[in-house]
């Protein structure tokens, strides 16, 4: 244990899990046996909005290998309710949310039946014999119908489809002005509505579950991002006490926010499990996945944006709806709220109002996907913002410096009432537009418009930030959040020098082990591979809060560095009486404490085996160096950057190609700069997703059609070009690692920059929007419609 | 989910396998490598009694030369197609429209005559072997039959095949010289066209002497574009001939309406995509 020379954080190392995550010898959920483990497969309601008039179960039940058969109207008295952890409003609407539908369905998909049988193959089989009637009700999926007088309700008991209406007014706030004085006064207003299509969120891993009710304990293997919450929840849910409740995430393989969840599969696995008193297993497949686990967006945005003509910002508006699809899942209501921070961006403004109505409907309900509620605001600043420039004539990167916080301003408190911490718009875009060569690029469009080229060229921008590291918990619970937003870190120092880091996070292909690692490393000194990561088992993890909205390793690495800190006050006072000195005159250098001014040592290692054998420790010194620290930031974090998109369009068939993407991100200091990376590569392809390819289509029953990977398009390596990422690094003030995280970023970021693109190419042919996702026969369409040549 | 039960059978030799699919009755199915049939089974939206499997029937596998034509064995895999020498060599349309059939994995398990079998109107080579006069053999209880390529697609995934019939091979003329290419437009990379065009022409000097045009999803069954084909032979391949041929593409096309294309969309793509299919023909 001596320490090197060249930190660790800062190093691009490869990912000490990937070997065994790509070869899948590891424990997916799915892979696990258990003695006499049976098997269950859910019947799920084909029809959106229905009453269940009769259910036959008796043929099933005779089936091969099938143990039992059960209904809604088996569980009504187990279920409970699935929980809503944030009430936006006092006086939301909130149904009752059944983890099986009881007497009524409200989306296709939702689990009506299920069987448990001794193979999935029988347990699939005995599904088909199960004889139920159905009464069909009106559908509701338009969310506009959905609060017009009159409409057809999802929910009769609740009177309407409204959920809640949640507003932002920095009048109110006095965090700005009025926003009605702002439009009166400005000189230019314009105003569009913009739709963010439903997504899926499309996990490589479906979901999966398994639970043992052998012993005192119940537990439960899932395929979540959420082991802590899922504890608490599903004791909340069940009513059995959450002491006997043991939740492990193994290795999952990917989640989006679609695994931030507590699902009505895992509640019925559970339920089921404890009532048979054998091992149940449920594994989705891919098409029930599709149609039943949460989605994600689904707004419509109408704003107006109020200016000067010189182009500076005097206020904006912002009306949302949003749909919550049937039921109220764990966060849905708060989605959209977390967009109402950040649609104000990077730009100063006089004035600022939001308003949002959530509304539900007779489809999947929505929650959390990668970005949740940042990338539909950022979206939808971005494309007004070469709105305006078009309006104003202007360039439309110079209609944002003009606007930006410029970097001298920071800590800069936005007209949305958050104070920014850090932020440098000037070199990230500086960097990002010498790249991408953005005058030539110009040049070049020029010059196509001029020969009416075929193919035309557009230029996409998009200088977004967002907030992440999820989050104060003071600011939680002033939004009505029912959690906290701080992380856990525990360090065990193991006697043979190993080092066991246990962190309330909770991976799920994000590396959390190697930039766990690094960290540690560098806190103690000790050799990275000496440090072991253990992660995703309540009964390790004693306490989290999981990972979701790009916060593990804001908040969880945060708590890393102050649990190793602890490690080390600890350790300094047992090397002072080792080295017989006063702790005061120990210096640490990574690996090794001395004696100021002699050459009088010891090594970490040596300290931690004094420590454990606790055979002549100081008075008042515990045994072990043992340690571990919560932390609960006190901001959020603010990752910022600027994304260029050069896109080419075929005015002939409307296909989109997109050239070439630059972008440079300030994610903070970036721990490994590979994942970051990796993180930004991902982040872009998902967001170019929403831009061109993917979208969940309802038909007029509400059935999904877009129900396989055939029919809902996530897009390959193939279909995308070769994205030039780099970084600037500056630093957040609110972490002691300077950190602010990756995960959405790139989501949050492109899809505004490649439809800002797409609309640039084609601009002078009269178009000024194409909806999401941009198809070839969209393009295609808006470019007759444009009617300009 | 997991298919129903059914009956596996894996026979060696055709004649066994029609023999078996006789004797099972229209409850049966044959699988070929199983890149459509699998999911259509795992979505249990069909059931069959007893699968009939091909893959073991080394005789239905192969590219072999038959005086003036080629003759593909209908289990041969679409990789081998791809690369086959005498495939690309004698019927370069169908080398390259393969090239384009979903991605490696399919194309190392799903298998030409499977394929041409399975009849979506959205595959990559029905077009092809409509355009190249391919004829289909297949064989039943009775022998075998040659059937027409313009017989042998009658409807969304329907052929001129009886249940109890087996396609054992097709039978390919030969086009040796002739410049060729297949323009596939689908939305990523691994997805089924929602128009494809198939040319193939054969030069003589400067003129453009014959002139075979295939739609994908223009209708319920591969499309001839004969408007097309007509209008090119005996003209200087330029822009504007090229372009003026094209106009002719959705004549006597029904194109379906779905999410990715109305039918005043893919017509429009049948024309572009004729016009750069001839174009990339002719500078190939």
């Amino acid at each position: 244990m001596t320490s090197t020379a060249e930190p660790e954080v800062g190093r691009a190392r490869l990912r000490k899990e990937d070997a065994r995550l790509i070869t899948g010898r590891t424990r997916w959920t799915d892979n696990m046996v258990l003695p006499g483990m049976l098997h269950m497969a859910l019947l799920r309601s084909p029809m959106a909005h229905a009453r269940i008039t009769k259910i036959d179960t008796t043929a099933a039940r005779e089936m091969p290998g099938v143990i039992a058969v059960v209904t809604g109207q088996d569980l009504a008295e187990e279920q409970g309710s699935l929980p809503c952890a944030w009430p936006i409003t006092e006086d939301m609407k909130a149904p009752d949310a059944p983890a099986m539908a009881v007497e009524q369905v409200n989306f296709a998909g939702e689990a009506v039946a299920a069987v448990i049988a001794r193979s999935k193959a029988e347990a699939d089989d005995a599904l088909e014999s199960i004889d139920i009637d159905y009464d069909e009700l009106p559908v509701v999926l338009d969310m506009a119908a959905a609060i017009a007088d009159g409409a057809d309700l999802v929910h009769e008991n609740l009177g309407t489809n409204r959920c809640a209406t949640w507003v932002y007014d920095s009048a109110e706030a006095g965090s700005g002005g009025a926003i009605d004085d702002a439009i009166a006064g400005a000189e230019v207003v314009v105003e569009r509505t913009y739709r963010q299509q439903r997504l899926i969120p499309a996990f490589m891993e479906p979901r999966s579950m398994l639970v043992d009710p052998t012993g005192d304990q119940i537990t439960m293997w899932s395929a979540t991002q959420i082991p802590h919450i899922l504890r608490w929840m599903t004791a909340a849910v069940t009513g059995v006490p959450e002491s006997k409740i043991r939740v492990i995430a193994p290795d999952v393989g990917g989640g989006f926010g679609g695994k931030l969840q507590v699902t009505p599969e895992e509640i019925i696995t559970f339920l089921m499990a404890k009532r048979l008193g054998k091992p149940v297993k449920y594994t989705e497949s891919r098409s029930e996945s599709l149609a039943s686990a949460h989605h994600g967006r689904d707004q419509i945005q109408k704003l107006t944006l109020a200016a000067d003509r010189d182009g500076t910002l005097r206020g904006l508006k912002v009306e949302l709806l949003a749909d919550m699809g049937a039921y109220l899942r764990l966060v849905s209501p708060g989605v959209p709220i977390l967009g109402a921070f950040m649609f104000n961006a990077i730009y100063k403004m006089d004035a600022y109002k939001f308003v949002c109505t959530n509304v539900f409907t007779n489809k999947t309900p929505t929650d959390a996907y990668r970005g949740a509620g940042r990338p539909e605001a950022t979206f939808g600043i971005e494309r007004m913002m070469d709105e305006l420039a078009a309006e104003l004539s202007m360039d439309p990167m110079e209609l944002r410096r003009k606007n930006w916080i410029t970097h001298d301003e920071f800590p800069f408190t936005t007209v949305a009432g958050l104070t920014y911490d850090s932020g440098d718009y000037e070199s990230a875009t500086d960097k990002a537009m010498e790249t991408f060569g953005y005058d030539a690029l110009r040049a070049e469009q020029q010059e196509r418009r001029d020969r009416n080229d075929a193919i035309q060229l557009g230029i996409g921008i998009s200088t977004y930030t967002e907030m992440c590291g999820l989050a104060p918990s003071r600011v939680l619970g002033a939004l009505r959040y029912a959690a906290g937003g701080w992380e856990h870190a525990a360090i065990r120092m193991l006697p043979t020098g190993k080092v066991e880091l246990v962190t309330g996070t909770s991976p799920h292909g994000q590396g959390h082990e190697t930039a766990w690692s690094q960290i540690v490393a560098d806190q103690l000194g000790v050799p990275f591979e000496d440090v072991e990561v253990l992660h995703g088992d309540t009964q390790s993890s004693v306490r989290g809060m999981d990972s979701y909205g790009s916060r593990s390793l804001a908040v969880g690495g945060t708590a890393i560095v102050l649990a190793a800190q602890r490690v080390l006050a600890k350790a300094r006072k047992v090397a002072a009486h080792m080295m017989e000195c006063a702790e005061d005159d120990v210096d640490f250098t990574p690996g090794t404490f001395s004696v100021k001014g002699t050459d009088r040592g010891v090594a970490l290692a040596d300290v931690v085996v004094h420590a454990h054998v606790a055979h002549d420790l100081p008075d008042g010194v515990e045994a072990t160096l043992d340690s571990d620290a919560t932390f609960d930031p006190e901001n959020f974090s603010f990752p910022h950057g600027t994304h260029l998109c050069a896109a080419e369009v075929d005015t002939e068939t409307g296909r989109v190609r997109l050239r070439s993407y630059v972008c440079v991100d300030d994610v903070g200091k970036a721990v490994n700069p590979m994942i970051v990376e990796g993180q930004v590569h991902g982040g872009i392809a998902q967001g170019v997703a929403q831009a061109l390819f993917e979208e969940a289509v309802h038909d007029e029953s509400g059935t999904l059609t877009t129900g396989t990977l055939a029919d809902y398009l996530v897009p390959s390596a193939a279909d995308l070009p070769s994205f030039d990422t780099s970084r600037t690094e500056t630093p957040a003030t609110t972490n002691p690692l300077g950190v602010k995280g990756v995960g959405e970023a790139g989501t949050i970021a492109s899809t505004p920059a490649v439809v800002n693109a797409i609309v640039d190419a084609l601009r002078h042919r009269g178009v000024n929007d194409v909806e999401m996702p941009c198809t070839p026969m969209r393009v295609w369409s808006a470019i007759q419609a444009g009617g300009a040549r | 989910m997991i298919p129903a039960a059914f009956d596996y059978q894996a026979p060696t030799t055709l004649d066994d396998a029609v023999r078996i699919l006789a004797d099972a009755g229209e409850d049966a199915k044959v699988i070929a490598g199983g890149q459509s049939l699998l999911p259509v089974l795992r979505m249990r939206l069909a059931a069959p009694t007893v699968l009939i499997d091909l893959s073991r029937c080394a005789e239905l596998r192969g590219v072999r030369e038959d005086g003036g034509s080629l003759v593909i064995g209908a289990m041969t895999t679409h990789y081998d197609v791809q690369g086959d020498h005498l495939v690309r060599e004698h019927a370069a349309l169908l080398a390259m429209a393969t090239d384009t059939v979903a991605d490696p994995q399919v194309r190392h398990r799903g298998t030409f005559g499977g394929s041409l079998a399975h009849a979506d109107p959205a595959g990559d080579l029905l077009a092809p072997a409509l355009a190249l006069d391919c004829e289909f053999v297949v064989a039943g209880m009775d022998g075998r039959r040659t059937v027409a390529a313009n017989e042998f697609f009658v409807d969304y995934f329907t052929t001129a095949m009886a249940w109890n019939e087996i396609l054992c091979e097709v039978r390919v003329p030969k086009y040796t010289g002739w410049l060729a290419h297949y323009e596939k437009f689908n939305r990523v990379a691994q997805a089924w066209s929602i128009v494809g065009v198939a040319a193939a022409l054969r030069v003589d000097g400067s003129r453009i002497a014959e002139a075979r045009v295939g739609l994908t999803n223009m209708a319920s069954v591969p499309v001839r574009a004969r408007g097309v084909e007509d209008a090119l032979v005996g003209e200087e391949a330029t822009p504007e001939s090229i372009r003026a041929a094209a106009e002719h593409a959705a004549e006597g096309t029904s194109p379906t309406a779905d999410g990715d294309g109305d039918a005043e969309y893919r017509t429009q793509l049948a024309k572009v995509l004729t016009g750069r299919a001839v174009t990339a023909a002719m500078t190939a």
